[in-house]
């Protein structure tokens, strides 16, 4: 009886093997149905989703102008201080003084993309961009200042 | 005295410590062994090597920005555990979420489940010992993964819910993705069965091993599979049902083996019990706003809340103490992980050291939310 028993779980083992034996089988001679997909090298055709959180970034238009206005909404959102903003007054062409951005601060290695510094801001200055390779030689690359150069803020946001 | 003495006391008796860079244990635990030979003898976990004082944290961010750091606790079940936290926040302010805001919450939160209980799966088979099941479930959870990147943005630590509803709307493709993942899945599951469900060395390895009585496992606190595999009804989203399960159908898997293999089957049944749930709700999302509307600065009345959701491991509490400043002065999460852990020891008493390897795999410990 023992005996008996022995052998055919034996066989039993065998047969169960050779089922899961049998779907790798499959699997190895369709080679047109692929089980694992590869790291996205495809860099020039590779389209992330429009809402991938890759990090933050400030559209400029052709003008070099920006929407933002510097209310500091997204730096009191912000649950990890990743944003500072600094400010300046700055000489509008009728004579005022008006509040502008001086540097707009980022910083992508405290950053966790959860979106609610986009969400925070009114006036639509910032978005969440499509890059997702950020590995850098030097950690002070990851300290990212977002308006360009002389930008502008754009006409017609602050009102 | 609350703890043996941590030196050996027996003649033949010796320590190992599994951990905590050891790859069964899928994170940072640290569980000291004392073994008889290959049986065990006591079993110490020891905690700390990955506590960020989440709790600590939450106390000085504010209502809406607490929700994030909760998908860092249980990184597989992100949504559910955003989930109990904006719960909790609208039963402080008393508002309800939308009807679509529900609907899309239970979607995306069944869609966590099934991602969740896919990487189990898959780390079960590659513990005991097969590393082809691994590609196989990491096939389905591509394609989940795509869906929650398409709607949420992100794949694993959606930030996605905000008390009063959810942050935007569907991804227009959200339906047709969602049904093609059902039709895939179902198509796909007799794989798993015949892959390592039906393998008779990988039964033989869970059944019998790891057991656990019913009585056991309410003193020491397990929810979630691990305790419905005792035979305890457990599910939340049937005792306490929220944003919407009470209108849904499905069953809540009960066995009562107790075993590891008994703990196997209440997974892979709760696949099948989210993808009907799928498959209900994904043609009737109800139209209107995503989001209901709340103050911009979220301040709740001075008292106490507790809400408590069922997450792919088990039940997860959130208490909030508040004293009506825009920040919480006490949270405090009851992660199911860090219960189930406390009943391991039990557990593997007795049991041979090979074996720890199917009770940890089969009780699903995601170390970050035991150390919060």
């Amino acid at each position: 009886m023992f005996l008996k028993n022995y052998i055919g779980d034996i066989f039993s083992s065998i047969k169960s093997l050779l089922t899961g034996m049998k779907l790798t089988g499959y699997y190895f001679t369709h080679l047109k149905e692929i089980v694992t997909e590869e790291y996205p090298d495809n860099r020039g055709t590779l389209k992330m989703a429009e809402r991938f959180r890759g990090e933050v970034i400030m559209p400029h238009n052709e003008n070099n102008e920006h929407r933002c206005t510097g209310c500091q909404a997204c730096e009191l959102a912000c649950p990890n201080a990743s944003i500072k903003i600094v400010t300046k007054q700055e000489t509008q062409p009728d004579g005022k003084k008006k509040k502008r951005i001086d540097t707009f601060v980022y910083r992508l290695d405290m950053c966790t993309f959860c979106n609610l510094c986009v969400n925070a801001c009114p006036s639509e200055a910032i978005v969440m961009g499509q890059k997702f390779e950020h590995s850098v030689y030097d950690k002070k690359q990851l300290k990212k200042i977002l308006n360009f150069p002389n930008s502008k803020l754009m006409e017609g946001v602050e009102e | 005295m609350l703890l043996a003495p941590d030196h050996i006391t027996e003649e033949g008796e010796f320590i190992i410590n599994m951990g905590p860079q050891h790859p069964a244990t899928h994170g940072v635990l640290h569980l000291k062994i004392w073994l008889d030979g290959e049986t065990i003898k006591k079993i110490e976990p020891q905690l700390g090597y990955i506590h960020r004082s989440i709790e600590k944290m939450c106390e000085s961010l504010s209502y809406r920005q607490f929700i994030y750091v909760t998908s860092r606790m249980d990184y597989l079940s992100a949504h559910m555990n955003n989930q109990a936290c904006a719960l909790a926040v609208e039963k402080g302010l008393q508002i309800e979420a939308t009807p679509r805001a529900q609907a899309i919450r239970v979607l995306l939160g069944e869609l966590t489940r099934l991602s969740s209980h896919l990487l189990w799966w898959a780390s079960t088979g590659l513990d005991l010992g097969g590393i082809t099941p691994f590609f196989y479930a990491f096939r389905e959870r591509e394609t989940i993964n795509t869906i929650l990147e398409e709607t949420c943005g992100t794949r694993l630590t959606q930030n996605f819910i905000v008390p009063g509803g959810v942050m935007y709307d569907i991804h227009p493709d959200f339906q047709k993705k969602v049904k093609d993942l059902i039709k895939q899945f179902r198509a796909n599951y007799h794989e798993y069965d015949e892959i390592l469900t039906g393998n008779v060395i990988f039964q033989n390895r869970l059944k019998g091993v790891g057991y656990i009585s019913k009585e056991d496992a309410i003193s020491y606190g397990c929810t979630g599979p691990t305790a419905r595999a005792s035979g305890i009804s457990c599910d939340i989203r049937k005792l306490a049902p929220y944003d919407g399960y009470d209108k849904l159908k499905f069953d809540e898997v009960i066995l009562s083996g107790g075993d590891c293999w008994a703990r196997y089957q209440v997974r892979m049944a709760e696949i099948i019990q989210s993808l009907n749930i799928l498959e209900q709700l994904i043609d009737n999302i109800p139209e209107g706003d995503f989001l209901a509307k709340t103050k911009n600065v979220v301040k709740l009345n001075k008292g106490d809340i507790y809400q408590r959701v069922e997450t792919a491991r088990g039940e997860l509490g959130v208490y909030i103490v508040s004293d009506g400043a825009a920040t919480p002065y006490r949270c405090k999460f009851r992660s199911p992980n860090f219960s189930n852990l406390s009943a391991i020891p039990h557990i593997a008493k007795g049991a041979k050291i090979g074996d720890l390897m199917a009770i940890m795999a089969t009780v699903d410990l995601v170390i970050p939310d035991i150390d919060r």
